[in-house]
This record gives C-alpha cells, sequence and structure tokens, in this order.
C-alpha cells in the first residue's frame, strides 16, 4: 500500500465531496485539489524510470489544473455574478449515494475489464472509471453551465489517471493532447458563460432549452 | 472467564466521567479560560444523587423509567466492549448487533420519557434524536461490516484482537476511511458539535438536552452518567481499531487502550473548539456522508 | 396426536355453524365461538408443537371425488412451525374478540361474522397442512373469501366496502398466478400431490425461473411485496381489530409459507432468485417502514410497518437463497431461520400491537393520532403492553423482535465476510438498508407508542374506559410470549434446525455453533433486568428520604399552555419525512400566517401510497377504458348468460373431439 493508493483513495474522496457539495466555491476548490493530487501521479508511477517528460507532464497538469483552471473559474463566478449555491437536479444525498452506486459499479466493471497494459495499482481502473462516471453525473445532475464545466473537468481527471497510471510510454503523447482540448475548453466556456450571463442574466442551461428552435 | 476482562468495565465505571472532563478542559484552553475543574462531572453527579426530585403532573411510569432502562442498557452494554487488546466480558458473533440494540433501547426509553412529559420543547428533542439516530446507524453498521470483512471476524474482541499493523500497512486508508465514519458516528450518537451543541441555552436549538429538561435529581444523575459511559463506549471502539491489540501483551494493551481513549476526548474537544455547528438541514450530509466513506471503505477493501 | 389435529379440523367449522345457528336464534354468539376456538387451537397446537419436538406424524389420505384430488394432509415442521403462532395467535385474537363483539351490535350479523372468522382459520390451517394441490387451492380460496367476509363487516360504511372490493381483487389476481403455478408443476409431475413434487427439481432452468417468479407474484399478493401491498393498509384499518390482528399476524404469513413450500418444489435455486427476492426485501421493508412513518392512523401505521416487515423476511429468505447459490450455506441456513423467526415473532407482536389499537380504537373512538394523546393513564394496561410490543417490534433487547433482527444481522454479516465479491456487496447493503429500517421503526413507533399514550390528552373527550379481564388476558399472553421468547429464544434452535431440513438436508448440520449467539442474548437480558431492578430500587431509596414534588411540565414561562401545544404526529415525523420525501410524495397543504396579526393558519399533510396512486390507480383506469367496449356483452339478462356458458361447453367439447 504506497503513495499511488493513497492519491487514488484521495481522488475518490474529493470526487465524492464533489458530490454532496452545495457551493460552487468549493467545488471549484476541490476541483483544483484533485487536480494538484494528480499532478504526482504520472511521478510515482514512474518512479524507476523518470524522464523529463513526465516532470512536464506533471508539472503542466498541476499548473493548469490546480491554479489555471480554478483561476479562470472563479473569474467567471465573479463576472457573472453567481450565487453561491449549486441548484441541482439531484438532492446532493441522493448525489452521495448514486456516488457510492457508481464506485460499486466501476469496482465491478473494473474488474470484468480487460486492460491489455500493465497498470500501477488495482485500483487504478476502477478509480478512473468512477471519476468518469462521477463527472458524468455531475454533467448530468446539475444545472449550471459551470458545473459542468467542473463535470467535465472530473471526466478528463478520470482519463487522466488511466494514462498516467499505464507503465507504457505512448498514452503521455495522447494525455497532453487532452490537457489541451480540456484547456481550450475551459477557456472558451469560461468566456461563454460571461457573455450569455451578460445577455440573458442567468446562465442555467435548462432556460438554454429555450432557444432550441 | 478471564479476570483480565473485568478490569475494562471497571475502569469505563470508575473513569467515563472524567472524558467530559477533558473535552471541557481541552475546549476552555482554546478559548484561553482555565475552565472547570477536570472532575467537575463529579461532582455534579454527586450533588444529583443528593438532591430530590420534581415531577410534571402529566408524566406516567415511563418518565420515571426512562433513565433507569437508559442507564441499565448502556451498562449492560459496557461487558460487550473490549479496551484496547483486553477482550470484552462478552464476547459472541455478532456482539455488536446486540451493543446497536442495547443502545437503541436506551434510546427509545429516553425519547419515550421525553414524549411523557407532553412538553412540545422534548417533543422536538425526541424526534430530532430519533431523526439523528435513524441516520447515523447505517453508519456505524457499515464501518463494522468494513471492519468484520477486514479482520474476518464477527465479535468486537476478535475484530480488536485480529486488526493489526500488518492491516494498518497494507489497507491503511480503508481502515483510516472507518475510524472518520465512526469519529463521525461518535460525534452524532454523542449529541457533540457538530451535529448538537452540549452548551446551548436556548430550548429551540438542543437536540439531547431538550429531551431530559424536566429530569432533575437522581434521574438526571442516571442520564449524565448514561451519556458519560455511551461516550465511553464508541471512544473505545474506536481506540480498539487503531491500536494493534495483538501484538501487544495484556497491560501494555490496557494502558495503551486508556491512552487511546482519553485521546479520542482531546479529539472531541479539538473538534468542538474549530468547528461551528451544523446548520440542522446539514446533519443527514454528514450522516450519509460517514456512511458513504464506510461503504467506499468496503469497496476499497474488496479482493 | 394426528386425532387431536383432525378434532381441531372438525371443530373449528362445528363452532362456526353452530355460531352462525345460535346468532340466529337471537342470543349473543361470542362466548361459544371463542370457546371453540380455543379448545381447536389447544387441541391443533399439541400435535404441532409435537411436531417441532421431533415428533413424526403419519399422513393422512381421504379420498376427495374431484378428479386429481385428494384429501392429502401432512404435518411436518415447516408446517408446524407456522401452525403454532396460528393457533396461539387464533385463540387470543377470539377471546378477545369475544370482549370485542359482547353487545350492541345484532347477534345475526355477530353469528355470521364468527362463522367466518372459524371459517378463516380452518382455511388457513388447511393452507399449512394441505399436500395436494387442488385441495391447497381449495383452501387458499377459502381464505381469501372468509377473510374478505371479515374485512367488510361493518359493510354499510363505504370506507369499509371499498378496501373489502381492493383485497379481493388483488387476492383473486395473486390467486389466479398459483393456478397458474401448480397446474404446470401437477402437469410435469403428472400428479397433483405434493409428495411426487419435492425433491425432484424442474429439468429446465427456464421452466424453474418462469415458476418462482410466479410464486413470488402469487404468494407475494398475499404476503404484500411492493407493489402488491396496496390491499394491506387499505383492508387492515376496515376490519375489526382482532381480525386484523389476525390477517397481519398470520394471513399474511401464509404467503411466505407458500413461498418457501414452493422452492422444495423447484430443486437447486439459482443465484438470481435470491437476489430477486433480496431486492424485493429491501425495497418492500424500507417503502413500508417509511410510510409507516408518514401515517396519520393507528392502524394504517400497523399495517404499513406489517409491510415493512413481510419485507425484512422476503430480505432474509433471498439473502440466504444467494448465499445458498454462492458457496456459503452457512448464510443460506442463516437467512432462511432468520425469515422464519421473524414470522414466528412478527405474529405475537403485531398481533399485540393491533389488540392494543383495538382497545384505543374501542375507547376512544377514533384511531387519527392527533385526536389521541395521555392514554395511558385511563388505559394503564393497554399502554404498557403496546409499549411491550412497540418494543419487541422495534428489535429492541430483550425481546423476542431482537432476536430475530440478531439472525437477519448475523446473515448480512455472515456473507460480508464471503470471499465471493457480489455476495459481500448484496450483505453491505443489507446491513445498511437493515440498520435504516431499524432505526425508522424505533422512529415509527416512538411515535406511535408516545403520541397515542404519552403526555396530554390532545382531544378532550369523555374518559376512556380500559378493556374488559378477558380482552386484557388476550393481550397478556402475546406479550408473554413476546417476552418468553426474547429470553428463551436459544431454545427454539433446536426446532429451527427441523424446520430448515425440509429446505435442504444437509441444513441443519449447518446451524451456528453452540453456544450459540441467542444463549449469550438472553444471558444479556437476565443482565439487564437484574440492571434495571437495581438500578430502580436504588433510585427509590435515594428519593424515598427527599421531598418529591409534583408540578407542571417546564412550560419555558408561558402562561397558558394547553395540550393542543404539544408537539404532533406530524411534526414528530417531519424530520425524516421531508428526509424521504422523494419516496413518500406526501401531500401539504399550507395556509401560512400571513401579515403582522396572524389569525387562521391550516396545515394538513396526508402521505396516500405511491403505487396505489402511481401505479394501481393508472393501470385500473386504462383497463377500464379498455374494456368499456365489451360492456355490449354483459347486458344483465339471465338467459344470455346461459346462451354464453352453453356455446362456451360446444366449443370445448368440440375442440377436444377435433
Amino acid at each position: 500500500m504506497g503513495w499511488i493508493e493513497f492519491i487514488l483513495v484521495l481522488v475518490v474522496l474529493t470526487n465524492l465531496k464533489l458530490l454532496a457539495s452545495s457551493r460552487l466555491g468549493a467545488s471549484i476548490r476541490v476541483v483544483a485539489r484533485q487536480g494538484l493530487i494528480l499532478g504526482a501521479l504520472p511521478l510515482l508511477a514512474h518512479q524507476d524510470a523518470l524522464s523529463l517528460q513526465h516532470v512536464a507532464l506533471a508539472a503542466g497538469s498541476g499548473v493548469i489544473k490546480g491554479g489555471v483552471f480554478p483561476w479562470l473559474l472563479f473569474r467567471a463566478v465573479r463576472e457573472a455574478e453567481l450565487t453561491r449555491e449549486v441548484e441541482p437536479y439531484v438532492g446532493y444525498l441522493t448525489s452521495l449515494l448514486a456516488g457510492v452506486g457508481a464506485l460499486g459499479a466501476a469496482f465491478w466493471m473494473g474488474t470484468r475489464l480487460p486492460v491489455p497494459v500493465e497498470v500501477v495499482s488495482r485500483w487504478l481502473v476502477p478509480v478512473a472509471m468512477f471519476s468518469i462516471l462521477s463527472g458524468l453525473f455531475l454533467i448530468i445532475s446539475r444545472k449550471r453551465a459551470l458545473n459542468q464545466v467542473l463535470g467535465f473537468l472530473v471526466l478528463e481527471n478520470g482519463v487522466f489517471t488511466f494514462g498516467a497510471g499505464v507503465l507504457v510510454e505512448t498514452p503521455q503523447l495522447v494525455e497532453v493532447g487532452v490537457l489541451l482540448d480540456v484547456f481550450v475548453g475551459v477557456f472558451v466556456m469560461g468566456i461563454i458563460i460571461f457573455h450569455i450571463n451578460r445577455e440573458f442574466d442567468h446562465i442555467d442551461t435548462d432556460q438554454l432549452s429555450a432557444l432550441k428552435d | 472467564m478471564n479476570l483480565l476482562s473485568l478490569i475494562p468495565p471497571v475502569l469505563a465505571l470508575i473513569l467515563s466521567p472524567l472524558l467530559l472532563g477533558v473535552i471541557n478542559r481541552v475546549k476552555a484552553r482554546f478559548a484561553g479560560r482555565r475552565g472547570p475543574p477536570l472532575l467537575q462531572v463529579y461532582y455534579d453527579l454527586a450533588k444529583l444523587l443528593r438532591k430530590g426530585a420534581v415531577y410534571s403532573r402529566t408524566t406516567t411510569w415511563v418518565f420515571r423509567a426512562g433513565p433507569v432502562v437508559g442507564l441499565a442498557a448502556v451498562l449492560t452494554a459496557l461487558c460487550l466492549m473490549p479496551l484496547g487488546g483486553v477482550p470484552a466480558l462478552w464476547k459472541f458473533p455478532g456482539d455488536f448487533i446486540l451493543l446497536t440494540g442495547l443502545l437503541g433501547l436506551m434510546r427509545f426509553a429516553m425519547v419515550g420519557a421525553a414524549l411523557d412529559t407532553g412538553s412540545s420543547f422534548e417533543g422536538m428533542g425526541a424526534s430530532r434524536e430519533v431523526w439523528i439516530s435513524a441516520l447515523a446507524e447505517p453508519a456505524l453498521l457499515v464501518a463494522l461490516a468494513t471492519l468484520a470483512r477486514q479482520a474476518q471476524e464477527l465479535s468486537l474482541t476478535r475484530i480488536c484482537a485480529a486488526l493489526s499493523e500488518q492491516h494498518w500497512l497494507h489497507t491503511g486508508p480503508v481502515l483510516a476511511l472507518v475510524v472518520v465514519a465512526l469519529g463521525l458516528v461518535l460525534l452524532a450518537e454523542n449529541a457533540r458539535i457538530p451535529v448538537d451543541d452540549p452548551n446551548t441555552h436556548l430550548e429551540l436549538t438542543m437536540i439531547h438536552e431538550v429531551m431530559v429538561l424536566d429530569h432533575g435529581g437522581p434521574d438526571f444523575a442516571f442520564i449524565l452518567y448514561g451519556a458519560a459511559l455511551k461516550l465511553w463506549l464508541f471512544a473505545a471502539l474506536v481506540t480498539g481499531m487503531v491500536i494493534p491489540a495483538g501484538s501487544l501483551s495484556p497491560w501494555p494493551n490496557l494502558v495503551a487502550g486508556l491512552g487511546g481513549v482519553f485521546l479520542v476526548a482531546i479529539g472531541v474537544g479539538v473538534v468542538e473548539s474549530v468547528m461551528a455547528r451544523l446548520r440542522l438541514l446539514i446533519v443527514p450530509q454528514l450522516l450519509v456522508g460517514a456512511g458513504a466513506l464506510a461503504a467506499t471503505a468496503f469497496l476499497l477493501g474488496l479482493k | 396426536m394426528n386425532a387431536l389435529l383432525l378434532v381441531a379440523l372438525a371443530l373449528l367449522p362445528a363452532t362456526g355453524f353452530a355460531a352462525w345457528f345460535w346468532g340466529r336464534t337471537g342470543r349473543n354468539p361470542s362466548g361459544l365461538a371463542a370457546a371453540g376456538v380455543v379448545a381447536a387451537s389447544v387441541f391443533g397446537g399439541l400435535p404441532a408443537i409435537y411436531v417441532l419436538l421431533g415428533g413424526e406424524l403419519m399422513p393422512w389420505r381421504f379420498p376427495w371425488p374431484v378428479p386429481g384430488g385428494e384429501f392429502h394432509l401432512e404435518t411436518d415442521a415447516l408446517t408446524a412451525w407456522f401452525l403454532v403462532p396460528l393457533f396461539l395467535l387464533s385463540a387470543c385474537a377470539a377471546v378477545y374478540g369475544a370482549g370485542f363483539w359482547r353487545n350492541g351490535i345484532a347477534t345475526r350479523r355477530l353469528g355470521n361474522a364468527w362463522l367466518f372468522y372459524c371459517l378463516l382459520v380452518f382455511a388457513m390451517m388447511l393452507v399449512l397442512l394441505a399436500r395436494n394441490a387442488l385441495l391447497f387451492l381449495f383452501a387458499w380460496e377459502l381464505m381469501a373469501l372468509s377473510s374478505f367476509f371479515l374485512v367488510v363487516f361493518e359493510q354499510e360504511r363505504a370506507t369499509v366496502r371499498r378496501p373489502g372490493w381492493i383485497y379481493l381483487g388483488l387476492s383473486q389476481a395473486g390467486a389466479a398466478f398459483l393456478f397458474a403455478l401448480l397446474l404446470i408443476l401437477g402437469h410435469k409431475a403428472n400428479s397433483m400431490d405434493f409428495t411426487h413434487w419435492a425433491w425432484r427439481g424442474v429439468d429446465s432452468p427456464v421452466l424453474a425461473g418462469v415458476l418462482f417468479a410466479l410464486a413470488v407474484l402469487g404468494f407475494g399478493a398475499k404476503a404484500g411485496f411492493v407493489p402488491l401491498h396496496i390491499w394491506l393498509p387499505e383492508a387492515h384499518p376496515a376490519a375489526p381489530s382482532h381480525v386484523s390482528a389476525l390477517m397481519s399476524g398470520v394471513l399474511i404469513k401464509t404467503g411466505i409459507y407458500g413461498l418457501i413450500r414452493t422452492l422444495t418444489f423447484l430443486g437447486e435455486p439459482a443465484a438470481w432468485w435470491g437476489g430477486t427476492l433480496l431486492g424485493i426485501g429491501l425495497l418492500t421493508a424500507i417503502f413500508g417502514v417509511t410510510f409507516a412513518l408518514a401515517q396519520h392512523d393507528l392502524k394504517r401505521l400497523l399495517a404499513y410497518s406489517s409491510v415493512e416487515n413481510i419485507g425484512l423476511m422476503a430480505a432474509g429468505l433471498g439473502l440466504g437463497l444467494l448465499g445458498w447459490c454462492l458457496g456459503e450455506p452457512v448464510v443460506g441456513v442463516l437467512g432462511l431461520a432468520a425469515a422464519l423467526l421473524h414470522a414466528f415473532n412478527h405474529t405475537l407482536f403485531k398481533g399485540l400491537l393491533f389488540l392494543g389499537a383495538g382497545s384505543v380504537l374501542h375507547a376512544t373512538g377514533s384511531r387519527q393520532f392527533e385526536d389521541l394523546g395521555g392514554l395511558l393513564k385511563p388505559l394503564p394496561w393497554t399502554g404498557a403492553l403496546f409499549g411491550l410490543g412497540a418494543v419487541a417490534l422495534c428489535g429492541l433487547p430483550p425481546l423476542n423482535g431482537f432476536l430475530s433482527e440478531l439472525l437477519l444481522m448475523l446473515t448480512a454479516f455472515g456473507s460480508v465476510l464471503s470471499p465471493e465479491n457480489p455476495l459481500a456487496v448484496a450483505g453491505l447493503l443489507t446491513v445498511a438498508v437493515l440498520a435504516l429500517v431499524s432505526g425508522l421503526a424505533v422512529a415509527t413507533f416512538s411515535k406511535a407508542f408516545g403520541v397515542t399514550f404519552l403526555g396530554e390528552p390532545r382531544k378532550p373527550t369523555t374518559t376512556p374506559q380500559e378493556n374488559t379481564g378477558t380482552m386484557r388476558a388476550a393481550m397478556c399472553i402475546l406479550a408473554a410470549a413476546c417476552v418468553a421468547v426474547g429470553f428463551f429464544g436459544f431454545m427454539l434452535v433446536t426446532p429451527l434446525q427441523r424446520v430448515v431440513a425440509v429446505l435442504s438436508p444437509q441444513f441443519p448440520k449447518l446451524f451456528p455453533a453452540s453456544p450459540s449467539p441467542l444463549v449469550w442474548v438472553s444471558g444479556a437480558g437476565v443482565a439487564l433486568l437484574v440492571l434495571v431492578a437495581g438500578l430502580a430500587v436504588w433510585r427509590k431509596t435515594l428519593l424515598a428520604r427527599r421531598t418529591v414534588d409534583a408540578t407542571v411540565t417546564w412550560d419555558c414561562g408561558y402562561a397558558r399552555p394547553h395540550p393542543r401545544m404539544q408537539y404532533t404526529a406530524s411534526s414528530f415525523a417531519q424530520p425524516l419525512t421531508a428526509l424521504f420525501r422523494a419516496l413518500l410524495r406526501n401531500r401539504v397543504r399550507l395556509s401560512p400566517p400571513t401579515g403582522i396579526l396572524p389569525t387562521a393558519a391550516r396545515l394538513a399533510t396526508e402521505a396516500p401510497d405511491l403505487c396505489a396512486e402511481r401505479l394501481a390507480r393508472p393501470l385500473f383506469a386504462r383497463l377500464t377504458t379498455r374494456l368499456a367496449r365489451w360492456r355490449w356483452l354483459q347486458h344483465g339478462n339471465v338467459q344470455l348468460y346461459v346462451l354464453y356458458i352453453a356455446l362456451t361447453l360446444l366449443a370445448l367439447l368440440l375442440w377436444k373431439l377435433r
């Protein structure tokens, strides 16, 4: 039971906290912390043969997820003058219980899923899967566009977890690409949220559906 | 029967009021006060036992039976709880189910006594008590299930004995999560901050205290002592999970157990000093969160 | 021994018809009928106990001039296990009923009622004894019909007729599944005799699965599995209280009995049966207890609590089956034993509680919590006995409810330890749900007991009268049984071993080694009693030398407290009902106080049954519109009906001779 498992447990806990959290600011901070924690994963996974590439990936993802994204998101909250509540479709308790259910499902799938490559821990695949499921759940169950950005980030963290924990070299490149995508995504979302807010005085996605025709 | 097993219940009987004293002292230190004497609860108990009583005309024997049954239940439960690695007086598969049953009986007796007064304050306290405990019980039992699975045992004593430092080395996060969940249950079941504030003076904000508003004299002494013993029970439970009992001989075990119990009390004091009480509507989230932590630990512990 | 059982079997209908005749002649038949039922119960109970203690009874077979039918009766341990509580509760409820139906009701109607009461007991006995499919179905139908007539005893009230029809409808729907089940089994074995079915198993797993599903639907409708439970909260409050006691205590348990009996016909179970039953059980338990908590009517609350307990039994059975299939036969034994013991215990305490509710209704004329309160003073016996039943039902030591709760929890914890991950997760889920349900049960019954019996009367009425001596005695016997099982539960282990052998001959050996936890629990119960007594004496001596004053309850300085200011039942339950509002969907009608000087404000809440509202009502509404187009078939003309019958017969004949 080493540091990698410790990090994975922290990832699970941050996901659960995010599901139960009612505050926007707290949610952003939790996601930032999750990004920071995950930054250490590539270093630990490759501690025997550490290369510059790994250090760069760790530092890059740490800085972007732990620093730049929260800054962008907090700026969006400030500019759009959002209230501090999360405004869920699904209540916090139900979300939390659904999270535990998703964790169980992730563990079940993790044992069933044939992984062709060697991974650093037997918890890696389930935890990555759980992050993806939590991200999807957050996107589905929250009203605010900002929360959907957060859900998207959690989803990406799941992909990152898997990529960083695989003991093969190629996925690093993919990971960098994904990070870039997400970066652009968050950036654009930040601007869009700001502009939608200026046009419509709110950013509830359920009211966006009025634009469909 | 092991004579050594008589020591934990006796220690609990003697030392449990001291736990409350320790908590109050820690809180006072944090607030920069000197605080009441460590033995204050003993003085309170002695004073209450010497007093007469005043009963409401509305009440019946249920009101008088409440404290007696409650204290008897928690005393019986003492025999089921090991301390550190010292085995409990009674140990059998599923003894912790009896423990939760006895605590449930204590609660039922107290709730009955509260409702017997016909006071809306006490009715409100009783309502909140059953509400919180209905949510705390799943968290407690899920935590125990996780421990039972890790130890592959079904009695408290054997679980405590089987959890060694090897478990902590190999499945440390699992046990740590369970200990956190048990800690939250401890705070909720013993009416401590952040769930309930033992020092509040407004009836509408109380939970445990408001249920016992009408009790006085020996009855209230029983309630106070019962509450102290219940805190001891939970502290011993948390301690038992942390101390690697199997690797120590009996006497160091006992000392470690005692130390653990008082460390828990200090921890409670620290929590009470640095945290505010939660809004009542948030309490379910805290308790379901404790259950979720324990369930997460269970899933992580699956092979 | 066999002869005694026959005497009981003959005595019941004989008593019923005697009471009917007695009622026609204008005399009150209650005493006669109660005496007959008690005698039959003693005669029938002795052989059942004899079998549970290890005796063997020869089966009887009498010819019955029905094709495939035979009067084949047998008392094995499983039958005896359900017979004992049946006789105990029937006798107590009959004695209670004799007091309840004393005067004020036309003797002719009383005669009818007692006839159906005796027939109901007779039918339930026959259901348990029957070893022939046709005989079983005959008894099953007799049971449904006689209980229907008892439910609509007060038929002049429309509130009674509607529940009666709901009950009859669901009963018959369930029976249709049972017809299918038993006829398929009979067709496969080419015999209608149960002994030819047992241990054979069904060769195709698909067919076995279908049969299992039929059994769950058919027996589940009687037992009250969600969503087939909707008749319980309707019929139980409508029926006279001692009939509710009998229905809730024994009648719904015939569903559990039937399910276990069917399992002996189907051979090796499949894991998904266990999983399904566990899921249904847990859902039923949560559903039942949440709705019980939200009720405003004492008897409806008890009815929902029966739904909860049936769920617990199904969960025990389901987890047991799952464990059995996944290589943990000890879990299998424990689960089965837990379900059986819980069925036994539930008969005792639910019977007691319904009789208590009857006394409350009798004394105050109301079952609504907001009208009750402070009844412990005028009704000391009823109150104390109801409180005891509530403690037992909550599964608290040292009473009997705790023993079955312990076995259920041990089943769950046993599966938690299993190396099979699915079983372990199922066990964890069961642990969590059981804990939640028991916590909610404590909330429910502290509300039921506290609001009814404690505090001050919420509505000033005439002084309520405590019930008569015989009624009290009947309740005392049930209460004593609760206590006795709680303290001597370990003595039931050997009979339980005989009962579980019915499902698999290897089961009895797997029973947890002695000294079983039940012995420890009894010991702890004794210790608890000693401590309670000691502390009570100490308290008394302490207070003997000091002043003890009586005054008002602490009122926070308010000058004019009033009983209406007490915490109400709805406000007591509110935090929990608010938490479960997604499930309860309770309707709240609120006209809040407004303005600086508010005047009248109102708050009314109601928790209509989710399944009845969202499932049954739309379903039947659609069915009604669909079937409306066939209305022209029904003219009310007798000749036309005879024509239909003749045409059908002719068609069948032609089809057969084709």
